[in-house]
């Protein structure tokens, strides 16, 4: 019995939300009285790994075959299923991801495991059953959900928990390999494209996102969302009707059919807060508004506001934050 | 080619949510149920590949009693040939995974769309676990998906970029943004949908393998606090010194 992190890397280093997915394995583990071992996918450093003992990691597994760099859908899923068999795992904790839930969810059939995904807080393990709390209704509520199967798939969302950082401790990182043959490669990608993000920060990991709306009246204008976002070290977002007149690239937009997302701080300018958008981020910790309209309705689920003009307010913003550093 | 289609009934994008006193359920009195949004891109996009591929045909696949009849035949409506309910309260992810895997097994589907999630659980499971139920590929979330005759080229959202992925039918894709501007339903469509055939069939499958215990509402905001515009820089400090986030 065991509990198997599925860590994500990129370029040689962890993904954050990938430590914080680390951190709740290990807590999971301690709470069922065990350890918990992570297989790590796509590219990753020896070092890098080890440095997964800061999270409470005491074992890596990783196969360096070089063609599991990108995410390939089935030989991920054979990867750490074979993983899985291997460590005989109780609990599968990995990230809500896009990754996470093209394997999760097959991995669930294959290892005949209750998944969650969107699970917000650690388990509840009282009486013997496997409690866990995840968003429903794209952030407008929440549910606690039984996970009734013997193994358990727990996908985590990100800015759930905060990674524990235990300075010294290291994971032994040993050698994987899955036996995969030409056929699990089937569905590689041909290309993968990167896009430019703000400040190199990716929106789905940003612990702080500046989100701009129809307010700033063109995309001429988004260098004061970018300037702030900067300044913040923050990611950027945008509402719908801002992506769907191509303003902004799809992958900026949040919101009930866009991105979900849960920073610790959104900053939403010149955004009147439709029911919609607000379902994207209204798991966001800390909520600020800037709309020059005080009837905004997104004013009542912010925690703080501004009724002025952006193109006024923003840059006073930026200046703070740099003044600040 | 055979599509199938798979869609959700959930509550209208605008409802405002509640449960029933013992938060067991949610409260459906007076909510207006609509296709998920997500769904609606892939029912649009299996559309325009039919008309774009002579003798295909867009099957229209629910799990859910018959109050989901109306949105059935809106999909039907909006250019579906035909559709098929299973005639179940969806449980859960894998509950449903498995209805669809049995229809689109007997089908001979040759591809099997769906939205990302549904707006109302936010699963993001049910692509996944048909795939693997079926044994095909599954490609999720994808953006953009053509056809070359058993050839389909897809592009994948990855966090930070895409995928150009390609995979030979069958396969199963769940579909988001920008992949198409969903179609809305005209009156001759409506006319039609009438008559086209609606079968229903009993569940299979095994019991659900999660259940919910109990529904919750976000805990009530405290209040804005208002910074003056003039001295927007106060809002930083703030930031940094009472609510602790930069």
């Amino acid at each position: 019995m065991s509990v198997l992190v599925v860590v994500e890397c990129a370029e040689g280093e962890v993904k954050k939300s990938s430590l914080e997915v680390a951190t709740y394995g290990a807590r999971v583990a301690a709470m069922l009285g065990t350890t918990a071992t992570a297989i790590a996918v796509g590219e990753a450093t020896e070092a890098s790994l080890a440095k997964l003992g800061e999270q409470g990691i005491t074992k890596v597994l990783y196969d360096a075959e070089p063609r599991l760099k990108d995410f390939v859908n089935n030989a991920y899923t054979k990867l750490i299923a074979t993983a899985a068999e291997q460590e005989g795992v109780q609990v599968l904790v990995l990230a809500n991801s896009n990754i996470g839930a093209s394997v999760g969810s097959r991995l669930s059939v294959r290892l005949k495991a209750s998944l969650a995904t969107n699970v917000v807080e650690l388990p509840k393990t009282d009486g013997g059953q496997f409690v866990v709390k995840r968003g429903a209704f794209s952030g407008k509520a929440f549910s606690d959900v039984v996970l009734s199967g013997d193994r358990k798939i727990v996908a985590v969302k990100k800015n759930s928990l905060e990674a524990r950082h235990e300075a010294g401790k290291t994971a032994e990182v040993v050698a994987f390999a899955a036996q995969l043959t030409d056929a699990d490669f089937a569905d590689a990608p041909k290309q993968v494209v990167m896009q430019e993000q703000t400040g190199g920060v990716l929106l789905p990991e940003a612990a702080l996102v500046v989100s701009g709306g129809r307010g700033m009246k063109g995309p001429e204008n988004w260098h004061l969302i970018e300037e702030l976002a900067q300044a913040l070290h923050a990611g950027t977002a945008c509402s719908k009707p801002v992506s769907d007149v191509d303003w902004r690239p799809h992958h900026e937009h949040v919101g009930q059919t866009g991105i979900t997302i849960s920073p610790n701080l959104y900053i939403a300018c010149g955004i009147s807060g439709a029911i919609q958008h607000l379902a994207g981020v209204n798991s966001s910790k800390v909520i600020v508004v800037i709309n020059k309209d005080p009837e905004a309705p997104f004013f009542k689920a912010a925690d703080y506001g501004i009724v002025g003009d952006v193109f006024d307010v923003l840059p006073k913003l930026t200046a703070a934050v740099k003044e600040l550093n | 080619m055979k599509f199938l289609v798979c869609i959700s009934n959930v509550p209208d994008t605008t409802t405002k949510i509640s449960f029933t006193p013992d938060n067991k359920e949610f409260n459906k009195a007076g909510v207006q149920f609509v296709i998920n949004p997500w769904d609606e891109y892939a029912l649009t996009r299996a559309i325009e590949l039919k008309e774009a591929n002579a003798g295909s045909t867009v099957t229209v696949l629910n799990v859910g009693e018959a109050d989901t009849e109306p949105n059935i035949r809106k999909a039907l409506a909006i250019g579906a040939d035909d559709a098929i309910r299973v005639n179940a309260a969806p449980q859960d992810a894998f509950f449903v995974a498995e209805q669809i895997a049995a229809v689109a097994k007997d089908g001979g589907y040759d591809v099997i769309l769906m939205g990302k999630e549904s707006i109302d659980y936010n699963g993001f499971q049910v692509h996944g676990m048909v795939g693997e139920l079926l044994g095909i590929p599954t490609v999720a979330p994808a953006m953009k998906l053509d056809l070359a005759g058993t050839t389909a080229t897809l592009e994948r959202e990855i966090e930070g970029g895409k995928e150009i992925v390609e995979v030979s039918t069958p396969f199963v894709a769940s579909c988001q943004q920008p992949m198409c501007e969903p179609r809305i339903p005209n009156m001759r469509g409506i006319m039609t949908a009438r008559t086209k055939p609606l079968k229903v069939v009993p569940p299979v499958g095994d019991p659900a393998r999660t259940q919910v215990a109990e529904f919750a509402l976000p805990p009530k905001k405290q209040g804005v606090k208002l910074i003056d515009a003039a001295n927007a820089g106060e809002l930083i400090k703030l930031l940094r010194n009472e609510a602790k986030v930069i």
